[in-house]
């Protein structure tokens, strides 16, 4: 029985972190938004369905389907925020989300830096 | 009488093409953009089952895995080919954040590496922190209101 909730598992997560792409892709074919816009969308999105509680709902249900997402970040972040106040006050309000957010920001800036020192940019085709 | 069936057959084409474009387009979006979430599930059952990493060390393991992941994709070009197959399947997740950082990271290395590679890093990870540390702490302050 293991075996097929984590295949359940699997299904969950594409199902859902696909539809959160598409979401995406409407918006970006519907309104011509830029990538960075989106991007900051969905990041503000994320925090604020995660500070109302309705986005860890969906984590339970679908896992990386939505915490790989970038709503899932923003989730990650209002998270710690809130995790913070309550166990350090106005301190933790402010440190708690960035806490959280940590690996991810750290990993982007550092592999960034590296991948720009190995990897010279491919030419415009 | 051939033309005029040529004209209403372009005329159709271009009525139905814009649709079916749409439909592609959200097709490819959430086939990759799933398939991602996917490969997310499985890193995460790696550290999670293989590893026994608690609940956070998981999570914060994944999101870094997926990240080293998309900065070599991104290095080599095969990410950008992923993206224009992909559109928003490939944006969404952690990875296309990634990838929004490195790449204009690369392409401004010539301009040196304190004011090309140091600043250029942040075009598009600097609005996403921005906004999303902003609007945390909002967050936090307002439990701390309410507390």
């Amino acid at each position: 029985m293991k075996i097929m909730d984590i295949l359940l598992m699997y299904i969950k997560a594409f199902t859902v972190g696909g539809v959160i792409c598409s979401i995406g892709q409407v918006l970006i074919m519907k309104t011509k938004l830029t990538s960075a816009r989106i991007l900051v969308g969905y990041v503000t999105a994320g925090v604020i369905l995660g500070a109302l509680g309705l986005y860890k709902p969906l984590v339970d249900f679908a896992g990386a389907g939505a915490t790989v997402p970038l709503t899932g970040f923003g989730y990650l972040l209002a998270k710690g925020a809130i995790d913070g106040a309550e166990s350090q006050g106005i301190l933790g309000a402010f440190t708690g989300g960035v806490i959280a957010g940590a690996a991810g920001i750290s990993a982007a800036v550092f592999f960034g830096y590296l991948a720009a020192l190995l990897f010279k940019p491919k030419m415009k085709s | 009488m051939s033309n005029d069936y040529a004209a209403r057959y372009q005329a159709m084409v271009s009525r139905l093409a814009p649709k079916s474009d749409m439909l592609n387009g959200i097709l490819r979006a959430f086939f990759v953009g799933g398939l991602i979430c996917m490969i997310g599930q499985a890193i995460n059952d790696l550290y999670n089952y293989g590893m026994c990493l608690g609940a956070d060390a998981t999570a914060a393991a994944t999101s870094i895995t997926l990240i080293v992941i998309s900065a070599l994709l991104t290095g080599v070009g095969v990410y950008d080919r992923i993206g224009k197959f992909a559109g928003a399947g490939s944006i969404v997740p952690i990875t296309g954040f990634a990838n929004s950082v490195i790449a204009p990271a690369m392409e401004f290395r010539r301009e040196g590496l304190v004011m090309g590679v140091g600043a250029k890093l942040f075009t598009l990870a600097g609005p996403v922190l921005v906004y999303g540390i902003s609007s945390s702490v909002i967050v936090g302050l307002i439990v701390c209101l309410l507390k």
